[in-house]
């Protein structure tokens, strides 16, 4: 009989925030077609690692397992991608599995992304049309726009981007590459374009839009395969005009 | 919101003022010296030209040195802010990204070094000619570190003006970006010979 196959996990485990972190081994059956999750899934059936030991189940995030939702980043074999898409049958084994080094862990491979939903605000990323009477219809969107905008509005927040750009760091006030492209989505938005100066002079200042360094790597790790780079670029050209706006009028 | 001297303005003026006029003047520069190549009479003609233009001082100080200072000091803090990752991200652009950092630190050193060398001593009373830098450069030390800051230093501005490209917000799409890529390569290697053979005359 075929000897049963099983896959080797290599898995950087904290308690909390402030305990040293570990590595942790488990061995886990093979079945064809398996994920990430589904491998820690388990582990979290049968929670003993390679030695054979009873331990606790590790932790982390995951919503919509089908790579919309953001919440299952973590860094597999060295690189920040979704564990949901992540599929086994095309890794190398040990599988090394560690946390986002960006952002605070919350427990083993959970960590805490609010510094990307804050600097969202930061930005308004959003449209904002409440009031307390029908405004009615917006502007139309052209059709050439709307196609390469919804590519812009596949942004997940997932924090890829912020784990491989060299400028994000704790010396380092830099928001990131994700919220500076949803300035350009929302900017390019008809409506939300009646609110653009807000947005550029939230991206003026300090952390903003200069503080890229152009290494470019959050363009290549994109799950979503964003044009991150490019709506930098665009954003600084927007920048530049708006500051010559601000000094020369017109 | 966004008015005034934000941090867009400083990095912008930043990036800028690398291009113009420090990395003008670094070509102009190196272009003189290129005139030793053709003798020491040519080359103690042509920095005599520059020793006597009217005004010296005041274009010194606005053309070479505030500019250069403001880029450097600045330069240096915008490079200890960020965290280098070439060794998890093997792409091109981070490990030009590295190069521009550490390029600017070598150059920080070597300017020091070769304006202490050259224009304080000139300062000092010594002559700005063909025999001073041969002096210094018969010093094989002397001149291999010369060397690695003249590369360093073509590298910084030609890199530089890449992402001077970028920053003001002039190559957008990806394929200007390719394009420039291709042409600050080409400045690289056309200035790092101009640099590197005039150095060479002077031995």
């Amino acid at each position: 009989m075929e000897a049963k196959k099983s896959i080797r996990l290599l898995i950087t485990r904290q308690n909390d925030l402030h305990s040293p972190s570990y590595e942790e081994e488990f061995l886990v059956p093979y079945r064809p077609n398996m994920n990430i999750i589904s491998a820690l899934m388990e582990i979290r059936k049968n929670p003993v690692n390679a030695k054979g030991e009873k331990t606790t189940a590790v932790v982390w995030e995951s919503v919509c397992l089908e790579e919309v939702c953001g919440s299952c980043s973590m860094i597999i074999n060295g690189k920040p991608r979704q564990a949901c898409s992540t599929l086994i049958d095309k890794l190398e084994q040990p599988i090394r599995l560690e946390p986002l080094k960006t952002f605070p862990v919350i427990r083993d491979l959970m960590v805490d992304r609010e510094r990307m939903f804050e600097a969202l605000k930061q930005v308004r990323a959003w449209i904002p049309i409440d009031g307390t009477y029908d405004l009615g219809a917006g502007p139309r969107m052209p059709e050439k726009t709307r196609q390469w905008a919804y590519e812009l509005s596949k942004c997940m927040t997932c924090g890829c981007c912020l784990e491989a750009c060299p400028n994000v760091n704790q010396k380092s006030s830099f928001i990131g590459p994700a919220p500076l492209s949803q300035v350009r989505l929302f900017n390019t938005h008809p409506t939300g374009a009646m609110n653009k100066e807000e947005r550029l002079a939230a991206i003026m200042g300090a952390g903003g839009i200069t503080a890229c360094g152009n290494s470019q790597n959050c363009v290549e790790v994109c799950p979503k395969g964003i044009p991150l780079t490019t709506s930098i670029a665009a954003l600084n050209r927007e920048t530049t005009l708006q500051s010559f706006r601000n000094f020369f009028g017109g | 919101m966004g008015q005034g001297l934000t941090e867009n303005f400083w990095r912008k003026l930043h990036s800028l003022s690398g291009v113009i006029p420090v990395g003008v003047f670094l070509t102009f520069h190196l272009l003189l010296n290129y005139s030793a190549t053709w003798g020491e009479a040519s080359y103690n003609a042509a920095s005599s030209f520059m020793m006597n233009l009217p005004f010296k001082i005041v274009l010194e100080l606005f053309v070479i040195f505030i500019p250069l200072i403001f880029h450097a000091v600045y330069g240096v803090y915008i490079a200890l802010k960020s965290k280098n990752n070439v060794n998890r991200y093997h792409f091109f652009r981070n490990w030009s990204f590295f190069f521009q950092r550490l390029t600017g630190f070598i150059a920080f050193f070597f300017i020091v070094w070769h304006v202490w060398e050259t224009r304080v001593q000139v300062a000092f009373g010594a002559e700005a000619s063909f025999s001073m830098m041969h002096d210094i450069v018969s010093n094989p030390i002397s001149l291999i570190l010369y060397i690695i800051g003249i590369v360093s230093a073509v590298y910084h501005f030609t890199n530089g003006l890449w992402t001077f490209l970028i920053t003001w917000g002039i190559t957008v799409s990806p394929q200007s970006q390719k394009i420039f890529q291709y042409i600050s390569i080409g400045a690289f290697i056309l200035l790092s010979f101009v640099g590197v053979r005039a150095i060479f005359a002077f031995v």
